[in-house]
Protein backbone atom coordinates (compact mmCIF):
# COMPACT_ATOMS: atom_id res chain seq x y z
CA UNK A 1 0.00 0.00 0.00
CA UNK A 2 1.34 3.15 -1.06
CA UNK A 3 1.40 6.27 0.73
CA UNK A 4 1.38 9.91 -0.70
CA UNK A 5 3.73 12.03 1.68
CA UNK A 6 2.37 15.46 0.81
CA UNK A 7 5.58 17.76 1.73
CA UNK A 8 8.19 15.02 0.40
CA UNK A 9 6.37 15.00 -2.45
CA UNK A 10 7.05 11.43 -3.13
CA UNK A 11 4.61 8.28 -2.68
CA UNK A 12 6.48 5.42 -0.46
CA UNK A 13 5.32 2.13 0.78
CA UNK A 14 3.51 2.69 4.54
CA UNK A 15 4.99 -0.40 5.61
CA UNK A 16 8.31 0.10 4.21
CA UNK A 17 8.45 3.33 6.54
CA UNK A 18 6.34 1.81 9.14
CA UNK A 19 9.27 -1.11 9.20
CA UNK A 20 11.99 1.72 9.39
CA UNK A 21 10.08 2.97 12.05
CA UNK A 22 9.92 -0.20 14.06
CA UNK A 23 13.44 -1.35 13.41
CA UNK A 24 14.81 2.31 15.05
CA UNK A 25 12.40 1.45 17.72
CA UNK A 26 13.73 -2.08 18.43
CA UNK A 27 17.42 -0.35 18.79
CA UNK A 28 15.99 2.57 20.95
CA UNK A 29 14.61 0.29 23.13
CA UNK A 30 17.49 -2.10 23.21
CA UNK A 31 20.10 0.21 23.47
CA UNK A 32 18.55 3.60 24.89
CA UNK A 33 19.62 5.79 21.99
CA UNK A 34 17.04 8.18 20.64
CA UNK A 35 17.83 6.59 17.02
CA UNK A 36 17.49 9.82 14.87
CA UNK A 37 21.23 8.67 13.44
CA UNK A 38 19.77 5.55 12.06
CA UNK A 39 16.45 6.80 10.54
CA UNK A 40 17.66 9.96 8.91
CA UNK A 41 19.73 7.90 6.36
CA UNK A 42 17.28 5.47 6.10
CA UNK A 43 15.07 7.94 4.93
CA UNK A 44 17.19 8.94 2.25
CA UNK A 45 17.64 5.56 1.13
CA UNK A 46 14.29 4.90 0.21
CA UNK A 47 14.38 8.20 -1.46
CA UNK A 48 12.93 11.07 0.97
CA UNK A 49 14.64 13.93 -0.04
CA UNK A 50 17.59 14.60 2.45
CA UNK A 51 15.89 18.58 3.84
CA UNK A 52 12.30 16.43 4.55
CA UNK A 53 14.40 13.47 6.28
CA UNK A 54 16.28 15.88 8.71
CA UNK A 55 13.03 17.78 10.16
CA UNK A 56 10.47 15.00 10.23
CA UNK A 57 13.38 12.76 12.17
CA UNK A 58 13.27 15.69 14.61
CA UNK A 59 10.26 15.98 14.87
CA UNK A 60 10.17 11.95 15.57
CA UNK A 61 12.31 12.31 18.03
CA UNK A 62 10.51 14.95 19.90
CA UNK A 63 7.73 12.21 20.76
CA UNK A 64 10.44 9.77 21.41
CA UNK A 65 11.95 11.06 23.52
CA UNK A 66 9.35 12.76 25.60
CA UNK A 67 8.02 8.99 26.48
CA UNK A 68 11.33 8.28 27.67
CA UNK A 69 12.10 11.37 30.11
CA UNK A 70 8.65 10.47 31.71
CA UNK A 71 9.78 7.08 32.67
CA UNK A 72 13.18 8.97 33.92
CA UNK A 73 11.06 11.78 35.43
CA UNK A 74 9.51 8.92 37.72
CA UNK A 75 12.29 7.47 38.42
CA UNK A 76 14.05 11.36 39.76
CA UNK A 77 16.92 10.42 37.13
CA UNK A 78 16.95 14.16 35.48
CA UNK A 79 18.97 17.04 36.78
CA UNK A 80 16.56 19.80 35.57
CA UNK A 81 18.65 22.50 36.40
CA UNK A 82 21.70 20.81 34.32
CA UNK A 83 18.89 20.08 31.33
CA UNK A 84 18.18 23.79 31.86
CA UNK A 85 21.46 24.89 31.12
CA UNK A 86 22.35 22.39 28.17
CA UNK A 87 19.19 23.65 26.55
CA UNK A 88 20.02 27.05 26.72
CA UNK A 89 22.78 26.50 25.03
CA UNK A 90 21.09 24.00 22.74
CA UNK A 91 18.55 26.10 21.68
CA UNK A 92 21.69 28.71 20.13
CA UNK A 93 23.18 25.88 18.79
CA UNK A 94 20.33 24.72 17.04
CA UNK A 95 19.15 28.20 15.81
CA UNK A 96 22.92 28.36 14.31
CA UNK A 97 22.33 25.40 12.62
CA UNK A 98 19.36 25.64 10.58
CA UNK A 99 21.09 28.94 9.22
CA UNK A 100 24.19 26.90 8.25
CA UNK A 101 21.89 24.23 7.06
CA UNK A 102 19.92 27.03 4.94
CA UNK A 103 23.08 28.78 3.77
CA UNK A 104 24.81 25.44 2.20
CA UNK A 105 21.39 24.34 0.87
CA UNK A 106 21.36 27.49 -1.30
CA UNK A 107 25.30 26.38 -2.33
CA UNK A 108 23.98 23.33 -3.00
CA UNK A 109 26.51 21.54 -0.58
CA UNK A 110 24.04 20.57 2.30
CA UNK A 111 24.30 16.09 1.36
CA UNK A 112 27.91 16.62 1.89
CA UNK A 113 27.40 18.55 4.85
CA UNK A 114 25.09 16.14 6.08
CA UNK A 115 27.10 13.00 4.76
CA UNK A 116 30.19 14.45 6.01
CA UNK A 117 28.72 15.19 9.65
CA UNK A 118 27.59 11.67 9.96
CA UNK A 119 30.93 9.61 8.77
CA UNK A 120 32.89 12.03 11.20
CA UNK A 121 30.61 11.49 14.38
CA UNK A 122 29.40 7.46 13.82
CA UNK A 123 33.18 6.95 12.57
CA UNK A 124 34.05 8.39 16.40
CA UNK A 125 31.44 7.43 18.59
CA UNK A 126 31.26 3.76 16.89
CA UNK A 127 34.84 3.16 16.87
CA UNK A 128 35.44 4.13 20.10
CA UNK A 129 32.25 2.68 21.76
CA UNK A 130 33.63 -0.48 19.95
CA UNK A 131 36.94 -0.46 21.22
CA UNK A 132 35.61 -0.21 24.96
CA UNK A 133 33.33 -2.82 25.22
CA UNK A 134 35.50 -5.12 23.45
CA UNK A 135 38.20 -4.25 26.01
CA UNK A 136 35.46 -4.79 28.65
CA UNK A 137 33.91 -8.12 27.10
CA UNK A 138 37.79 -9.00 27.71
CA UNK A 139 38.54 -8.11 30.72
CA UNK A 140 35.22 -9.97 31.57
CA UNK A 141 36.49 -13.40 30.61
CA UNK A 142 39.58 -12.99 32.06
CA UNK A 143 37.90 -12.69 35.39
CA UNK A 144 40.26 -10.05 36.46
CA UNK A 145 39.08 -7.54 38.68
CA UNK A 146 38.16 -4.51 36.98
CA UNK A 147 40.98 -1.87 36.48
CA UNK A 148 40.31 0.89 39.44
CA UNK A 149 38.25 3.60 38.35
CA UNK A 150 40.31 6.50 37.88
CA UNK A 151 39.40 9.00 40.65
CA UNK A 152 37.55 11.97 40.19
CA UNK A 153 39.80 13.90 41.15
CA UNK A 154 41.54 14.42 38.24
CA UNK A 155 39.48 18.21 37.39
CA UNK A 156 41.42 20.16 34.86
CA UNK A 157 40.29 23.26 33.27
CA UNK A 158 36.93 23.05 33.75
CA UNK A 159 36.80 23.73 37.17
CA UNK A 160 38.99 26.84 37.05
CA UNK A 161 36.07 29.09 34.92
CA UNK A 162 33.58 31.53 35.96
CA UNK A 163 29.84 31.63 36.83
CA UNK A 164 29.60 28.63 38.93
CA UNK A 165 26.48 26.73 39.37
CA UNK A 166 25.45 23.95 41.74
CA UNK A 167 23.85 21.14 40.78
CA UNK A 168 22.54 19.08 43.48
CA UNK A 169 21.20 16.13 41.18
CA UNK A 170 24.13 15.65 39.68
CA UNK A 171 26.12 16.34 42.76
CA UNK A 172 28.34 18.82 40.77
CA UNK A 173 29.85 22.44 41.51
CA UNK A 174 31.11 23.68 38.02
CA UNK A 175 30.98 26.63 35.51
CA UNK A 176 27.45 26.81 33.37
CA UNK A 177 30.26 27.67 30.32
CA UNK A 178 31.07 23.76 29.46
CA UNK A 179 27.86 22.64 29.64
CA UNK A 180 26.00 25.69 27.75
CA UNK A 181 28.72 24.92 25.15
CA UNK A 182 28.48 21.13 24.91
CA UNK A 183 24.85 22.36 24.58
CA UNK A 184 25.36 23.94 21.54
CA UNK A 185 27.03 22.01 20.18
CA UNK A 186 25.24 19.22 19.76
CA UNK A 187 22.27 21.57 19.00
CA UNK A 188 23.83 22.35 15.55
CA UNK A 189 24.49 18.83 15.14
CA UNK A 190 20.86 18.92 15.76
CA UNK A 191 19.76 21.07 12.62
CA UNK A 192 22.03 19.56 10.24
CA UNK A 193 21.86 16.01 10.89
CA UNK A 194 18.23 15.09 12.73
CA UNK A 195 19.58 13.52 15.38
CA UNK A 196 18.99 14.19 18.78
CA UNK A 197 22.45 14.45 20.05
CA UNK A 198 22.09 11.45 23.04
CA UNK A 199 25.27 9.68 21.47
CA UNK A 200 27.78 12.87 21.85
CA UNK A 201 25.78 14.54 24.46
CA UNK A 202 26.11 10.98 26.82
CA UNK A 203 29.68 10.99 26.31
CA UNK A 204 29.86 14.81 26.48
CA UNK A 205 28.34 14.87 29.86
CA UNK A 206 29.90 11.38 31.37
CA UNK A 207 33.39 12.61 30.16
CA UNK A 208 33.59 16.40 30.26
CA UNK A 209 31.44 17.60 32.80
CA UNK A 210 32.08 14.10 34.75
CA UNK A 211 28.65 13.44 35.88
CA UNK A 212 26.79 10.39 37.80
CA UNK A 213 25.68 8.01 34.73
CA UNK A 214 22.44 7.46 36.58
CA UNK A 215 21.21 10.76 35.97
CA UNK A 216 23.09 11.16 32.34
CA UNK A 217 20.38 9.57 29.79
CA UNK A 218 17.89 10.80 31.48
CA UNK A 219 18.72 14.66 31.28
CA UNK A 220 20.43 14.35 27.71
CA UNK A 221 16.49 13.00 26.89
CA UNK A 222 15.34 15.94 28.55
CA UNK A 223 17.24 18.33 26.86
CA UNK A 224 16.90 16.63 23.53
CA UNK A 225 12.94 17.14 23.50
CA UNK A 226 13.09 20.70 23.48
CA UNK A 227 16.26 21.22 21.15
CA UNK A 228 14.67 18.99 18.19
CA UNK A 229 11.32 20.16 19.68
CA UNK A 230 12.60 23.78 18.14
CA UNK A 231 14.83 22.14 15.21
CA UNK A 232 11.07 21.18 14.40
CA UNK A 233 10.00 24.55 14.19
CA UNK A 234 12.53 25.89 12.70
CA UNK A 235 12.24 23.37 9.53
CA UNK A 236 9.11 24.09 9.43
CA UNK A 237 9.07 27.74 9.35
CA UNK A 238 12.02 28.31 7.38
CA UNK A 239 11.73 25.45 4.64
CA UNK A 240 8.43 23.50 5.18
CA UNK A 241 9.70 20.67 5.15
CA UNK A 242 8.59 18.29 8.17
CA UNK A 243 6.13 15.76 6.53
CA UNK A 244 3.57 15.07 9.24
CA UNK A 245 2.00 11.97 7.52
CA UNK A 246 5.75 10.75 7.47
CA UNK A 247 6.18 11.72 11.14
CA UNK A 248 3.16 9.73 12.57
CA UNK A 249 4.16 6.57 10.73
CA UNK A 250 7.79 6.52 11.66
CA UNK A 251 5.99 7.54 15.34
CA UNK A 252 3.69 4.77 15.31
CA UNK A 253 6.38 1.85 14.04
CA UNK A 254 8.61 3.48 16.96
CA UNK A 255 6.38 3.08 19.68
CA UNK A 256 5.52 -0.58 18.99
CA UNK A 257 9.27 -1.48 18.38
CA UNK A 258 10.26 0.24 21.36
CA UNK A 259 8.23 -2.69 23.00
CA UNK A 260 10.04 -5.38 21.55
CA UNK A 261 13.09 -4.03 21.77
CA UNK A 262 13.37 -3.45 25.29
CA UNK A 263 12.25 -7.17 26.47
CA UNK A 264 15.59 -8.60 23.73
CA UNK A 265 17.54 -5.48 25.26
CA UNK A 266 16.83 -6.67 29.08
CA UNK A 267 17.88 -10.58 27.81
CA UNK A 268 21.25 -9.19 26.67
CA UNK A 269 24.31 -8.20 28.39
CA UNK A 270 25.71 -4.71 28.51
CA UNK A 271 28.95 -5.55 26.60
CA UNK A 272 27.19 -7.38 24.16
CA UNK A 273 25.06 -4.67 23.44
CA UNK A 274 27.42 -2.15 23.57
CA UNK A 275 29.05 -3.96 20.73
CA UNK A 276 26.11 -4.89 18.89
CA UNK A 277 25.47 -0.66 18.37
CA UNK A 278 29.01 0.01 17.79
CA UNK A 279 28.74 -2.38 14.82
CA UNK A 280 25.81 -1.05 13.83
CA UNK A 281 26.46 2.56 13.88
CA UNK A 282 30.28 1.58 11.96
CA UNK A 283 28.03 -0.09 9.50
CA UNK A 284 25.78 3.47 8.76
CA UNK A 285 29.09 5.42 8.77
CA UNK A 286 30.69 2.96 6.63
CA UNK A 287 27.57 2.60 3.91
CA UNK A 288 27.86 6.49 3.81
CA UNK A 289 31.70 7.01 3.79
CA UNK A 290 31.78 4.86 0.74
CA UNK A 291 29.34 6.82 -0.91
CA UNK A 292 31.50 9.96 -0.53
CA UNK A 293 34.80 8.05 -1.44
CA UNK A 294 33.51 6.13 -4.68
CA UNK A 295 32.92 7.47 -7.74
CA UNK A 296 29.26 7.53 -8.41
CA UNK A 297 27.01 5.97 -10.87
CA UNK A 298 25.79 9.58 -11.90
CA UNK A 299 28.46 12.89 -12.19
CA UNK A 300 25.44 14.43 -12.11
CA UNK A 301 22.78 15.26 -9.28
CA UNK A 302 19.33 17.61 -9.73
CA UNK A 303 19.00 19.82 -6.90
CA UNK A 304 16.19 22.27 -5.81
CA UNK A 305 16.00 24.93 -7.40
CA UNK A 306 16.62 28.16 -4.88
CA UNK B 1 21.29 32.73 -38.16
CA UNK B 2 19.34 29.45 -37.77
CA UNK B 3 16.54 31.17 -35.76
CA UNK B 4 16.66 33.56 -39.45
CA UNK B 5 16.04 30.63 -41.62
CA UNK B 6 13.67 29.13 -39.04
CA UNK B 7 11.72 32.33 -39.70
CA UNK B 8 11.77 32.39 -43.54
CA UNK B 9 10.83 28.81 -43.57
CA UNK B 10 7.79 29.90 -41.60
CA UNK B 11 6.52 32.56 -43.68
CA UNK B 12 6.79 30.06 -46.54
CA UNK B 13 5.15 27.28 -44.98
CA UNK B 14 1.40 27.83 -44.28
CA UNK B 15 0.68 28.13 -48.03
CA UNK B 16 1.10 24.07 -47.80
CA UNK B 17 -1.15 23.12 -44.62
CA UNK B 18 -3.73 25.12 -45.00
CA UNK B 19 -5.15 23.05 -47.94
CA UNK B 20 -5.48 20.16 -45.52
CA UNK B 21 -8.32 21.78 -43.12
CA UNK B 22 -7.84 18.76 -40.69
CA UNK B 23 -9.25 19.80 -37.44
CA UNK B 24 -8.82 17.51 -34.46
CA UNK B 25 -11.27 16.30 -32.20
CA UNK B 26 -9.68 15.24 -28.14
CA UNK B 27 -10.95 13.25 -25.22
CA UNK B 28 -8.56 13.07 -22.24
CA UNK B 29 -9.46 10.07 -19.86
CA UNK B 30 -9.64 12.70 -17.11
CA UNK B 31 -9.07 16.45 -16.98
CA UNK B 32 -7.79 16.41 -13.30
CA UNK B 33 -5.33 14.77 -11.52
CA UNK B 34 -6.33 14.10 -7.74
CA UNK B 35 -3.34 13.60 -5.61
CA UNK B 36 -4.86 11.78 -2.79
CA UNK B 37 -3.37 9.77 0.08
CA UNK B 38 -3.07 7.11 -1.52
CA UNK B 39 -1.93 8.30 -4.98
CA UNK B 40 0.42 5.59 -6.75
CA UNK B 41 0.70 7.99 -10.40
CA UNK B 42 -1.37 7.89 -12.73
CA UNK B 43 -2.56 6.98 -16.33
CA UNK B 44 -3.62 9.38 -18.88
CA UNK B 45 -5.61 8.22 -21.83
CA UNK B 46 -5.68 10.26 -24.80
CA UNK B 47 -7.70 9.86 -27.78
CA UNK B 48 -9.80 11.64 -30.36
CA UNK B 49 -9.93 11.93 -33.87
CA UNK B 50 -9.55 14.01 -37.06
CA UNK B 51 -12.21 15.89 -38.71
CA UNK B 52 -11.79 17.05 -41.84
CA UNK B 53 -13.94 18.50 -44.73
CA UNK B 54 -12.42 17.48 -47.27
CA UNK B 55 -11.26 13.74 -48.98
CA UNK B 56 -8.24 12.21 -47.26
CA UNK B 57 -5.23 12.95 -48.78
CA UNK B 58 -2.04 10.32 -50.21
CA UNK B 59 0.52 11.91 -47.69
CA UNK B 60 0.25 10.17 -44.46
CA UNK B 61 -0.84 11.61 -41.62
CA UNK B 62 1.16 11.20 -38.60
CA UNK B 63 0.37 12.41 -35.25
CA UNK B 64 2.55 13.77 -31.91
CA UNK B 65 1.20 14.13 -28.51
CA UNK B 66 3.00 15.99 -25.99
CA UNK B 67 2.19 16.70 -21.97
CA UNK B 68 4.21 19.13 -20.22
CA UNK B 69 4.10 19.50 -16.30
CA UNK B 70 4.90 23.32 -15.01
CA UNK B 71 8.41 24.41 -15.73
CA UNK B 72 10.28 25.10 -12.94
CA UNK B 73 14.01 26.39 -12.31
CA UNK B 74 16.48 23.33 -12.05
CA UNK B 75 19.83 23.30 -10.42
CA UNK B 76 22.10 20.73 -11.84
CA UNK B 77 25.29 19.90 -9.58
CA UNK B 78 27.97 18.30 -11.17
CA UNK B 79 30.14 16.32 -8.90
CA UNK B 80 33.82 15.68 -9.02
CA UNK B 81 36.32 14.59 -6.65
CA UNK B 82 37.71 17.05 -3.71
CA UNK B 83 40.48 16.16 -1.64
CA UNK B 84 39.65 12.55 -1.95
CA UNK B 85 35.75 12.49 -1.22
CA UNK B 86 32.89 13.44 -4.37
CA UNK B 87 31.76 16.96 -3.86
CA UNK B 88 29.10 18.65 -5.85
CA UNK B 89 32.34 21.31 -7.62
CA UNK B 90 29.84 23.03 -10.37
CA UNK B 91 26.46 24.08 -10.40
CA UNK B 92 24.15 25.34 -13.49
CA UNK B 93 21.03 26.90 -12.80
CA UNK B 94 18.19 26.28 -15.98
CA UNK B 95 15.81 29.21 -15.75
CA UNK B 96 12.65 26.32 -17.01
CA UNK B 97 12.92 23.26 -17.34
CA UNK B 98 9.11 20.87 -17.43
CA UNK B 99 8.83 19.27 -14.29
CA UNK B 100 7.20 16.23 -16.38
CA UNK B 101 7.51 16.23 -20.01
CA UNK B 102 6.42 13.25 -22.34
CA UNK B 103 5.74 12.63 -25.96
CA UNK B 104 4.50 10.24 -27.67
CA UNK B 105 3.93 9.82 -31.53
CA UNK B 106 3.10 7.64 -34.79
CA UNK B 107 6.87 7.53 -35.37
CA UNK B 108 10.18 8.26 -35.08
CA UNK B 109 10.48 11.43 -34.29
CA UNK B 110 13.35 12.32 -36.60
CA UNK B 111 11.41 10.73 -39.48
CA UNK B 112 7.99 12.34 -39.03
CA UNK B 113 8.93 15.65 -37.41
CA UNK B 114 11.39 18.24 -38.82
CA UNK B 115 13.89 20.70 -37.08
CA UNK B 116 12.12 23.95 -38.21
CA UNK B 117 8.70 22.72 -36.68
CA UNK B 118 10.40 21.42 -34.04
CA UNK B 119 11.91 24.61 -33.01
CA UNK B 120 8.97 26.58 -33.45
CA UNK B 121 6.86 24.33 -31.23
CA UNK B 122 9.19 22.78 -29.03
CA UNK B 123 8.26 19.59 -29.45
CA UNK B 124 10.86 17.02 -28.66
CA UNK B 125 12.66 16.62 -24.46
CA UNK B 126 15.68 18.49 -25.56
CA UNK B 127 13.65 21.67 -27.22
CA UNK B 128 11.41 21.85 -24.55
CA UNK B 129 13.94 22.98 -22.22
CA UNK B 130 14.94 26.74 -21.97
CA UNK B 131 18.74 26.78 -21.31
CA UNK B 132 19.29 30.55 -21.53
CA UNK B 133 21.80 31.88 -19.48
CA UNK B 134 23.30 27.79 -18.55
CA UNK B 135 26.41 28.74 -21.26
CA UNK B 136 27.44 31.98 -18.80
CA UNK B 137 28.18 29.27 -15.64
CA UNK B 138 29.70 26.43 -17.44
CA UNK B 139 31.91 25.57 -20.72
CA UNK B 140 29.68 22.65 -21.13
CA UNK B 141 25.95 23.41 -20.75
CA UNK B 142 25.17 20.79 -23.13
CA UNK B 143 26.54 18.02 -20.65
CA UNK B 144 23.81 19.21 -18.24
CA UNK B 145 20.96 19.31 -20.31
CA UNK B 146 22.00 15.78 -21.14
CA UNK B 147 22.42 15.08 -17.54
CA UNK B 148 19.07 16.52 -16.31
CA UNK B 149 17.12 14.57 -19.73
CA UNK B 150 19.02 11.33 -18.71
CA UNK B 151 18.36 11.58 -14.62
CA UNK B 152 14.35 12.77 -15.19
CA UNK B 153 14.01 9.90 -18.34
CA UNK B 154 14.97 7.67 -15.93
CA UNK B 155 12.59 8.24 -13.05
CA UNK B 156 9.74 8.41 -15.76
CA UNK B 157 9.55 12.19 -15.76
CA UNK B 158 10.84 12.44 -18.84
CA UNK B 159 9.54 9.88 -21.22
CA UNK B 160 10.28 9.76 -25.51
CA UNK B 161 7.38 7.06 -26.58
CA UNK B 162 8.10 6.84 -29.86
CA UNK B 163 5.62 4.71 -31.82
CA UNK B 164 3.11 4.95 -28.90
CA UNK B 165 0.54 6.72 -30.90
CA UNK B 166 -2.38 4.24 -32.36
CA UNK B 167 -4.07 5.79 -35.67
CA UNK B 168 -6.75 4.13 -37.31
CA UNK B 169 -7.53 4.91 -40.95
CA UNK B 170 -5.77 8.02 -40.51
CA UNK B 171 -8.40 9.47 -38.20
CA UNK B 172 -8.74 7.57 -34.97
CA UNK B 173 -5.90 8.24 -32.68
CA UNK B 174 -5.27 7.18 -28.96
CA UNK B 175 -2.07 6.88 -26.80
CA UNK B 176 -1.57 6.25 -22.64
CA UNK B 177 0.84 8.32 -21.03
CA UNK B 178 1.90 6.94 -17.00
CA UNK B 179 2.19 9.88 -14.92
CA UNK B 180 4.65 8.84 -11.97
CA UNK B 181 4.01 9.32 -8.77
CA UNK B 182 6.23 12.31 -7.46
CA UNK B 183 4.14 14.75 -9.75
CA UNK B 184 5.00 18.67 -9.60
CA UNK B 185 1.32 20.09 -8.43
CA UNK B 186 -0.29 23.23 -11.57
CA UNK B 187 -1.43 22.97 -14.72
CA UNK B 188 -0.45 20.05 -17.41
CA UNK B 189 -0.41 21.13 -21.11
CA UNK B 190 -1.47 18.29 -23.30
CA UNK B 191 -0.85 19.49 -27.05
CA UNK B 192 -1.88 17.33 -29.87
CA UNK B 193 -0.17 17.45 -33.62
CA UNK B 194 -0.96 16.82 -36.98
CA UNK B 195 1.83 16.60 -39.07
CA UNK B 196 2.64 15.91 -42.95
CA UNK B 197 6.01 15.67 -44.61
CA UNK B 198 7.27 16.49 -41.13
CA UNK B 199 5.15 19.99 -41.21
CA UNK B 200 2.57 20.56 -38.55
CA UNK B 201 -0.87 20.98 -40.62
CA UNK B 202 -2.87 21.16 -36.81
CA UNK B 203 -2.66 21.67 -33.57
CA UNK B 204 -4.87 21.27 -30.65
CA UNK B 205 -4.04 22.62 -27.03
CA UNK B 206 -5.98 21.59 -23.66
CA UNK B 207 -4.80 21.71 -19.78
CA UNK B 208 -5.44 19.44 -17.05
CA UNK B 209 -4.80 20.10 -13.56
CA UNK B 210 -2.75 17.84 -10.85
CA UNK B 211 -3.82 19.17 -8.15
CA UNK B 212 -3.73 17.42 -4.37
CA UNK B 213 -7.05 17.04 -2.84
CA UNK B 214 -8.19 16.26 1.03
CA UNK B 215 -5.77 15.71 3.69
CA UNK B 216 -3.02 16.20 1.18
CA UNK B 217 -4.03 19.57 0.02
CA UNK B 218 -4.95 20.40 3.04
CA UNK B 219 -1.88 19.96 4.97
CA UNK B 220 0.69 21.33 2.12
CA UNK B 221 -1.59 24.39 2.33
CA UNK B 222 -1.06 24.90 5.64
CA UNK B 223 2.61 23.96 6.14
CA UNK B 224 3.55 26.89 3.51
CA UNK B 225 0.72 29.31 4.43
CA UNK B 226 0.74 29.12 8.16
CA UNK B 227 4.33 27.35 8.87
CA UNK B 228 4.03 28.42 12.24
CA UNK B 229 0.93 26.52 13.32
CA UNK B 230 2.37 23.73 11.67
CA UNK B 231 5.02 23.43 13.26
CA UNK B 232 3.15 23.73 16.28
CA UNK B 233 0.76 21.16 15.32
CA UNK B 234 3.92 18.93 14.81
CA UNK B 235 4.97 19.18 17.77
CA UNK B 236 1.74 18.63 19.65
CA UNK B 237 1.43 15.29 17.87
CA UNK B 238 4.71 14.34 18.85
CA UNK B 239 3.90 15.09 22.28
CA UNK B 240 0.74 13.51 22.50
CA UNK B 241 2.04 10.05 20.99
CA UNK B 242 4.81 10.51 23.43
CA UNK B 243 3.06 10.71 26.47
CA UNK B 244 0.73 7.77 25.49
CA UNK B 245 2.67 5.48 24.47
CA UNK B 246 4.64 6.04 27.86
CA UNK B 247 1.41 5.64 29.24
CA UNK B 248 0.59 2.59 27.36
CA UNK B 249 3.45 0.93 28.47
CA UNK B 250 3.00 1.48 32.03
CA UNK B 251 -0.12 -0.35 31.41
CA UNK B 252 1.48 -3.30 29.94
CA UNK B 253 4.05 -3.79 32.41
CA UNK B 254 1.74 -3.22 35.46
CA UNK B 255 -0.69 -5.25 34.15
Amino acid sequence: MQLYLPIAEVSVNIFLLFGIGGIVGILSGMFGVGGGFLITPLLFFVGIPPAVAVATSANQIVASSISAVLAHLRRKTVDLRMGSVLLTGGLIGSAVGVVIFNYLRSLGQVDLLVNLCYVVFLGTVGGLMLVESLRALRRARTAGPAAPRKPRGQRGWIYILPFKVRFRTSGLYISVIPPILVGMFVGILSAIMGVGGGFIMVPAMIYLLHMPTKVVIGTSLFQIIFVTGFTTLAHAVTNQTVDLPLAVVLLLGGVIGAQFGTSIGARMRAEQLRILLALLVLAVCGKLALDLLLPPAELYEIGPAV
Amino acid sequence: MRRLIALLMFLVAPAAPAAAQEEIVLGLSQDRVRITTNFDGSDLLIFGAVKRESPITDTPLDVIVTVAGPATPVMIHHKARRLGIWVNAETVRLPEAPSFYAVASTGALHEILRQTADLRHSITVPRAIRRVGAASMTDHPQDYIDALIRIRSARGHYQNLERTVQLDQQTLFRTRITLPSDLTEGSYDARVFLLREGRVVSRFDTALDVRKVGLERWLYTLAHQQPLLYGFLALAIAIAAGWLASAAFRVIRSG
